[in-house]
C-alpha cells in the first residue's frame, strides 16, 4: 500500500462531513433542544395522567372514536373516576385552545402529520398555525 | 398428515356445509339480523307522501339535514353528495308505477334517504368494516376506516350513498363546528341523525318538516307513533322484494 496517508485523510474528511451536523448541534447547544409547549392555564389535569397522555393520547383518541362510532356511548370514565364527553373538538380543544403552541409545535418537532383536522372542525377561538390545512 | 382422500372428503364437506348454515338459519326462522336486546330501540321512519306533497317545492328537511351535517354542494350532478333528497314516484317505485296511477300520485316528489336496512348489502361488502349496522338498526359509517373502494355504493340497491371525489370543504356554504366534515375519498350517507338521537332529539329532517310528513320512532315500542301508523295505514317500502328489510316506510 502506497496511499495509506491519502486513504486515512479521505476517511477523516468523510467523517468530518458526515458528522458535521452532530458537532454543529453539540457546539451550538441545539442537541438538547426540546419544543417549549404552552400548557393550558385554566386546567392542571388532563383526562389521564400527563405521562400517560404524552405517550398514549392517540391511543386514547382511537379508543374514544371506537366507542362513540361503534356503540354510540359518549361518556368516558377516566381512571380517577371523573367522566368526560368523548369528543376531540368538543372536549380536548376546550382546554387545549392553543393548538399552535401545543399540538402543532410538538407534532412539527417529531415530524408527524395527524389528519384529524381534515374532517374535524377546529372550534372558533382556537389558535392554529396558518400553514395547517384545517381552516 | 392428512392423505389426499381425507383432504378431498373434508373439502367436499366444507363446500356443501358452508351454504347449508344459512339455509338452516332460514328454515329454523332465525332472524338474520339477530335478536334484539331487551329495551333496545329499533329506529325507523315513516314518510307520508301525500302530506309531503302538500307543500310543493319544499326543501326544509333537505336543507336542515345538509346544513347541520356539513354536506357540500358541488353544483355538479357528477360530484353530487346527498344524504336526503327527492325523486319522482316513477323512479323510486318503478314496480308500483303504471300508466293508470293518478297523475297526482305520479307527480308527487318522493323523499329518499338511507333505508337503514336490517339486512344491509353495503355492510356485507365493506372490506374494512367501515360501514356496519348498530344494535339499534342504524347503518353507520366510520369515516376513519373508509378507504373509498365504493363497494358499498355498488351494493346499495337504493343509491343512498355518495362519494367525495373532491375535498368537500371549499363547497360547504357554512361549516358547522359541532359536526365533522368529510374528506376526499370517503363515502358518506344519512346516519338517522345518530348524534342527535344520543341527545334525545329527533332527526333534523323530522324536526324541520312543517307538514308533519315525517314520523320517526322505535319499532320495538308497540305503542310508538311509527308502529301505530304502520298498523293503521297501508304502506310500502322501496324494493322490499330484495330482502334488505328497509326501515323507511312510505304511506301513499
Amino acid at each position: 500500500m502506497h496511499d495509506t496517508a491519502k486513504v486515512i485523510a479521505g476517511i477523516a474528511v468523510f467523517l468530518i462531513v458526515v458528522l458535521s451536523p452532530v458537532w454543529y448541534n453539540t457546539v451550538t447547544g441545539q442537541a438538547s433542544y426540546v419544543p417549549q409547549l404552552k400548557l393550558p392555564t385554566d386546567e392542571k389535569y388532563c383526562v389521564e395522567t400527563a405521562p400517560y397522555m404524552r405517550t398514549n393520547h392517540i391511543e386514547l383518541l382511537e379508543l374514544w372514536k371506537k366507542i362513540v362510532v361503534r356503540t354510540g356511548k359518549r361518556i368516558y370514565k377516566a381512571t380517577d373516576g371523573k367522566t368526560y364527553t368523548m369528543s376531540l373538538a368538543g372536549t380536548c380543544m376546550k382546554c387545549h385552545s392553543n393548538k399552535a403552541d401545543f399540538c402543532d409545535r410538538c407534532h412539527n418537532y417529531t415530524n408527524v402529520q395527524p389528519n384529524c383536522w381534515e374532517c374535524h372542525v377546529v372550534p372558533k377561538g382556537v389558535k392554529t398555525e396558518a400553514t395547517e390545512h384545517a381552516r | 398428515m392428512m392423505n389426499r382422500r381425507d383432504f378431498l372428503k373434508l373439502a367436499c364437506f366444507s363446500v356443501v356445509g358452508t351454504p347449508a348454515r344459512s339455509v338452516f338459519d332460514r328454515l329454523t326462522g332465525k332472524d338474520i339480523a339477530g335478536p334484539t336486546k331487551e329495551g333496545q330501540p329499533k329506529w325507523a321512519m315513516v314518510v307520508d307522501l301525500k302530506m309531503c306533497a302538500s307543500k310543493p317545492g319544499c326543501r326544509d328537511c333537505v336543507d336542515a339535514c345538509h346544513s347541520i351535517h356539513n354536506v357540500p354542494a358541488f353544483n355538479n350532478p357528477k360530484d353530487e353528495v346527498k344524504w336526503v333528497w327527492t325523486d319522482s314516484y316513477k323512479n323510486i317505485f318503478p314496480e308500483q308505477s303504471h300508466r293508470f296511477v293518478s297523475v297526482e300520485v305520479q307527480t308527487r316528489p318522493v323523499l329518499i334517504l338511507c333505508n337503514h336496512c336490517e339486512n344491509p348489502p353495503c355492510v356485507k361488502v365493506c372490506p374494512t368494516r367501515a360501514t356496519f349496522r348498530r344494535e339499534d338498526g342504524i347503518v353507520m359509517m366510520d369515516y376513519h376506516r373508509c378507504i373509498g373502494c365504493r363497494y358499498c355504493m355498488a351494493a346499495c340497491p337504493y343509491g343512498a350513498r355518495s362519494f367525495n371525489w373532491k375535498d368537500p370543504r371549499p363547497f360547504i356554504k357554512k361549516i358547522k363546528e359541532d359536526f365533522p366534515t368529510r374528506t376526499k375519498g370517503v363515502v358518506e350517507k344519512c346516519s338517522f341523525c345518530e348524534e342527535r338521537l344520543a341527545k334525545g332529539l329527533k332527526p333534523a329532517c323530522v324536526e324541520a318538516c312543517t307538514t308533519k310528513a315525517l314520523t320517526f320512532g322505535d319499532l320495538n315500542e308497540p305503542n310508538s307513533q311509527v308502529r301505530n301508523l304502520l298498523a293503521s295505514k297501508p304502506n310500502i317500502r322501496r324494493k322490499a322484494y330484495l330482502g334488505t328489510e328497509p326501515k323507511v316506510f312510505y304511506l301513499e
